[in-house]
């Protein structure tokens, strides 16, 4: 009786947990990194500048491709400080005045700010406006002074602004509107108080102004026409010379404008280099004396001697980098040239007017996985011999970043992770005899005192070193970062494809990189001027049959920016990062469709659709075309066309009717197509279902013992549509000029199922689609403030199954065959909630088999991560839910969605960047793996309705163990006491 | 701080054309991000911690930066209605609206947009602060006891105090009943532990 109650408060318990309304996910502050990992990138780097401090410790500040300056510690490569600036207010230059403040010029040249050096507080910030838009250039002259007060050099928008280093005033500005001046250059001589500002004017003329730096005066105005025009760039020989190219790129000329006379130079290059072929272009550089200009593979370095003579001191054939001139001494400048050879690049560090000696020389191995220098920055040290030193600064093809010294890599940075365009997950291979297993639990003792150890921490007894001791033992637990699969599959490999071409494994335990592979395929060749990787699908996926295969994916990429370059197809191994294969094609590659049939290898099947509209079947063999012939006619899919406002249904036809005989290449034709009228809707936003997303009932219990079915299929889309005039920014129209219109259309018929119009909203729009539910974001143009909704779309052809009767008797239609070209009876619900702030990207949590409750996954404006119940967006809930809604878990009707801090899955960490997340179920039901990816790298697991199905990583197996005891004892002691009272009572 | 006077919401008509390609004109926006004294959970705001602060007009239209005393600014802003959020860890604030009248220039309303609440000065104040942790409760005598554990201790406590009174208030007549049904069901001599009596 006693034990069968025991079972009584337990379902008590349970049930307060289901029904209370505090946040599912949340994290107490020193379970941080236990299941979490935050990896911290900057990108590409596009300009590095060393802070020359002698004293405080060493850095250097850097500017990058995805946009952000950031302070980096010369010493190891961490992030001291960073910013990520806005996507409009792409930086054109930094430097660094008076030796504290970093100065950054962006948005074109228009916004000039300056930012503390040791911690990154913007100190000012000035608009820098002008007549035109021109070329953007950041001179910040050492000794330049205007009162006591260093002067910033700005020329942007064809005005040239003086702007005091120390608060952003502009202390002169000056501008220069002849229509077709095109500025080239902004010379300051050392030690002269003027500035030239040299140039090209309709593409023919050398202009040169002399500026007086103190006031703006403008001192000389010189003119030269050159009759064959200029190419594009110049590179700085001297403060007084430069060197140019002419119009067909084989005239080298040497412009020099001493004292305001200027001279021209010409020298043929075939004068200088005999074999020299097709047009040049100069390298820009800052060396002086010498420049490099570049003719096919060939780069030629040019010394300038005297008046206009050239010399040519080296050419080679070997990808080379040089970095701009670094001032050591007094007239002595220094460069640095990087040569690759082999596995090994070379660095040679000389001095400008001697080319032959190297101050140093080094052969450095380098990864071949890293592909070519791309850019070099040079820095020296003062050795305590009062010798020089060199530190170089690497930029690799791969994008990651290099500190090389005396001979080594001292430290490296990958910052290809900055710039993910796609990413998938692969499951880690199965554990085997043989297969390396981390050792057990070191013995009974230790496990009980680590177990003591949380739950003194439980039970907040723990002093801070045992708090330590309890951190690092859990972190260490060597069971997440195990190279095999496990039995929750939480251990999995993330697959990421950069815009660098590289392909990273990243183990989620620990976010450590499992292997790098940067793809041949996407490396510029020949045939291929200029790759860029697409997407990434999962080829093949063993388990069955094929257990032996590895698992690999398919990397679909292009030649070229328009889409009708043709395609390159590689498949990479995913447990080694070896390039299986790589197929370049013929045809375009616009869209690919992954087909729901795998051959005998688990290859997946595998449509692409080219820019002729012809469909091509991959693997190409003979197994895979005829378990493709099989399902010929059950193939469908859809074309966006948003320019146009058409949305496509297409099917396959017939095979090709080329002139070449392609038995894998199939004609497509057109089933349907829905037309948006231009002048009103315009396509923003189309959302599908994941095609692996796992349902597990139709079937939805809602309140009074009702059944209602979800209408669930794949062939879903939705559609935002805005006004055209509201497709804007926000606040660029009024509410009666913008309207968004949803549409959910059946892409195999065409039919619409569902469309609503949102009077007064604009987009963005972000939408997620799941089951047969999509939540989506949009603007609220009246009420200003976003606005989310959700729509709910049911199967009402079986909502009359609900009688009992008709089940038992079999009279029910659940077994009936679905077409979706029967008209299907549905009926949607939706419902409208304020949400605070901007969204960035929206996921769902995704499980095994789609039991768990589902959580909203909104990545803000902020750049953290959201979680948000699902059963907030629920069509039914009401300001004053039933008592049975209420069982039921319907949450009573508010304006806004509740924005819970404890619920951001980033907790108190950014994502900075934010631009997808992506959800993997892991093998245990309750819990999904999140993955969010900007510059910044974010991983967690969730459980949306807690870890019903396993015990929480907190769960103290000591205190488990004490009840264990207290209860045998407890039975031990009454056992006792009542055989000595059955005694008593039987004497008496 | 409170020597420094709080800025109005400035708005600079400017009438130089921006770009040769459009004759736009441009507003300024200037403002202020004020994070209150005594707010921060130590008391006082760290050091450092406005460097943290970003400003995005129009959800990442334009971003900007603060400078140590909290000001910050938007330029060649087009006339119309704004949002401005501001993104601080560790503290909620509401987005503004911000309107720029085109008709008559100068005329600008600033709104917090969660609770309508207008502004006079576009000063940008968190309405709450955001603890992203559980704080962890200390130790309680409940907290034990509400924990599985405790549930399982604690009933066993309950059944072995209060069963024995249970079974002495019943009439003696049931009591042979259950007695009969236990031996028929052939119950062990650990029966004993169904404490109290169970055999008197």
């Amino acid at each position: 009786m006693a034990i069968r109650s025991f079972f009584v408060p337990f379902l008590l318990f349970a049930l307060c947990f289901n029904s209370s309304l505090t946040p599912v996910l949340s994290l107490y502050e020193d379970q941080v990194g236990l299941m979490d990992w935050h990896q911290q990138y900057i990108g590409k780097v596009k300009q590095a500048v060393f802070s020359t401090q002698k004293t405080g410790r060493r850095r250097v500040i850097v500017s990058t491709e995805e946009n952000v300056i950031a302070s980096l510690d010369l010493r190891h490569g961490e992030i001291f400080w960073r910013h990520l600036l806005g996507s409009n207010d792409v930086i054109d230059g930094i430097d660094i005045g008076l030796g504290k403040y970093v100065i950054t010029l962006s948005s074109g040249g228009s916004i000039l700010r300056s930012w503390n050096l040791p911690d990154g507080q913007m100190v000012w910030e000035s608009f820098l406006q002008g007549p035109k838009h021109s070329k953007s250039l950041l001179l910040v002259p050492t000794n330049l002074k205007i009162e006591k007060d260093n002067v910033i050099v700005v020329f942007s928008n064809g005005r040239l602004h003086a702007v005091s280093c120390i608060d952003g005033e502009v202390l002169w500005n000056k501008d220069f509107e002849a229509e077709s001046f095109e500025v080239q250059q902004v010379i300051q001589p050392p030690g002269s108080d003027l500035i030239y500002v040299v140039g090209f004017a309709a593409s023919s003329q050398f202009e040169m102004y002399q500026i007086n730096a103190r006031n703006g005066e403008l001192l000389k105005h010189e003119s030269e026409t050159f009759s064959s025009g200029f190419f594009r760039e110049v590179s700085l020989v001297s403060s007084e010379t430069v060197a140019a190219l002419d119009s067909t790129g084989s005239i080298l000329l040497t412009i020099s404008f001493q004292n305001g006379e200027i001279s021209f130079q010409q020298t043929p290059i075939s004068n200088l280099v005999e074999d020299s072929s097709g047009p040049a272009v100069i390298i820009p550089s800052s060396v002086p004396g010498i420049f490099a200009i570049k003719t096919n593979a060939i780069t030629i370095f040019i010394r300038v001697i005297g008046k206009g003579k050239l010399e040519v001191v080296e050419t080679t054939n070997h990808e080379t980098a040089v970095s701009n001139a670094l001032p050591i001494s007094e007239g002595q400048q220094a460069f640095a040239l990087v040569q690759h050879a082999g596995s090994e690049i070379h660095l040679a560090v000389k001095l400008a007017h001697d080319w032959d000696g190297n101050l140093l020389k080094e052969s450095i191995k380098m990864d071949q996985q890293r592909g070519l220098v791309h850019k070099v920055f040079i820095n020296n040290y003062i050795r305590t011999d009062r010798s020089h030193g060199f530190r170089v600064l690497i930029v690799m093809e791969d994008h990651s970043l290099l500190l090389l010294q005396q001979g080594a890599v001292v430290w490296s940075r990958e910052d290809g992770l900055a710039s993910i365009i796609d990413v998938t997950a692969s499951e880690l291979p199965v554990e085997r005899d043989g297969v390396s297993v981390a050792k057990v639990e070191h013995n009974l003792f230790e496990w009980l005192k680590g177990h003591m150890l949380k739950l003194k921490g439980t039970l907040m007894l723990a002093s801070p070193e045992d708090v330590a001791a309890i951190q690092s033992m859990r972190l260490k637990s060597s069971e997440k970062s195990k190279m095999t699969r496990d039995h929750n599959g939480f251990r999995k490999l993330l697959i990421v494809l950069t815009r660098a071409g590289k392909l990273f494994a990243l183990h989620t335990g620990d976010g450590r990189i499992v292997w790098s592979h940067l793809l041949r395929s996407l490396h510029k060749s020949e045939a291929c001027k200029s790759p860029i990787g697409l997407n990434m699908y999962q080829w093949q996926v063993p388990h069955h049959h094929a257990l032996d295969e590895n698992p690999s994916v398919l990397v679909i990429s292009r030649c070229g920016p328009s889409s009708g370059a043709p395609g390159v197809l590689s498949f990479v191994d995913a447990y080694t990062g070896k390039e299986l294969n790589s197929l370049s094609l013929v045809h375009a590659v616009v869209q690919v469709i992954p087909l729901p049939y795998t051959d005998s290898t688990e290859q997946r099947l595998h449509l692409l659709i080219d820019s002729d509209k012809h469909a091509h079947l991959y693997p190409k063999s003979s197994e895979a075309l005829g378990i493709f012939k099989r399902e010929f006619s059950n193939i469908y899919w859809y074309s966006v066309e948003e320019l146009d406002g058409i949305i496509k249904g297409h099917a396959l036809k017939c095979k090709c009717t080329g002139e070449v005989a392609d038995e894998f290449c199939f004609d497509t034709r057109d089933l349907w197509s829905v037309v948006f009228p231009s002048e009103s809707e315009k396509i923003i936003a189309t959302v599908t279902r994941k095609s692996n997303e796992v349902v597990h009932t139709q079937a939805k219990v809602i309140a009074d013992q009702d059944v209602m079915y979800k209408y669930i299929s794949r062939n879903l889309l939705f559609v935002a549509t805005v006004a055209p005039k509201g497709s804007g920014e926000i606040g660029s129209v009024t509410p009666e000029e913008s309207w968004l219109v949803v549409y959910l259309i059946d892409t195999v018929t065409g039919r619409i199922l569902h469309r609503v119009t949102h009077h007064g909203a604009q987009g963005p729009v972000h939408a997620v689609f799941s089951e047969n539910w999509v939540v989506y974001h949009y603007f609220n143009l009246r009420a200003h403030r976003y606005e989310m909704s959700v729509i709910e779309i049911y199967d009402q052809s079986r909502a009359d199954n609900k009688d009992v009767w008709k089940l038992v008797l079999g009279k029910h239609n659940l077994t009936s065959p679905i077409s979706l070209f029967s008209r299907p009876e549905v009926i949607t619900k939706s419902q409208s909630y304020f949400f605070t702030h901007s969204v960035k990207a929206i996921a769902v949590t995704s499980t095994a088999k789609g039991i768990t409750s589902k959580q909203l996954l909104i990545g803000t404006i902020g750049d953290q991560v959201l979680a948000l119940d699902k059963r907030f967006l629920d069509p039914r809930r009401s300001v004053n839910p039933t008592q049975a809604e209420k069982e039921e878990g319907i949450i009573p009707l508010t304006d806004s969605l509740p924005i819970i801090p404890q619920s951001y899955v980033t907790h108190a960490l950014r994502v900075e960047g934010l631009r997808g997340i992506l959800t993997v179920p892991a093998k245990l039901e309750s819990t999904t793996l999140v993955f969010a990816h900007g510059v910044d790298l974010f991983f967690t697991q969730l459980a949306p309705s807690r870890t019903y199905d396993s015990l929480t990583e907190d769960f103290s197996y000591a205190l488990l163990l004490l009840t264990i005891v207290a209860l045998v004892a407890a039975i031990f002691v009454t056992w006792r006491l009542s055989e000595r009272k059955e005694l008593q009572d039987k004497w008496r | 701080m409170a020597g420094i006077a709080r800025l109005l919401l400035l708005v600079l008509m400017s009438t130089v054309p921006l770009f040769s390609s459009g004759s736009r004109t441009g507003f300024t926006i200037n403002g202020r991000v004020k994070i209150p004294h005594g707010f921060g959970p130590k008391g006082f705001t760290l050091p450092g911690r406005m460097s943290n602060v970003k400003v995005i007009l129009n959800g990442g239209q334009n971003v900007t930066f603060v400078r140590p005393d909290g000001y910050f600014s938007f330029h060649n802003i087009p006339s119309g209605t704004h949002l401005i959020e501001v993104a601080a860890m560790g503290y909620f604030f509401s987005p503004v609206r911000v309107d720029f009248s085109a008709r008559n220039p100068g005329k600008v309303q600033a709104a917090l947009t969660e609770n309508r609440r207008g502004l006079s000065e576009l000063v940008l104040e968190p309405l709450r602060e955001e603890h992203y942790y559980e704080v962890r409760e200390p130790f309680s005598i409940m907290s034990l006891l509400k924990s599985p554990m405790g549930l399982m201790l604690g009933f066993m406590l309950v059944v072995a105090v209060f069963m024995p009174k249970l079974v002495e208030n019943m009439d003696a007549e049931e009591m042979r009943r259950v007695q009969e049904e236990m031996r028929g069901q052939g119950v062990p001599s650990l029966s004993g532990m169904s404490p109290g009596g169970a055999r008197n």
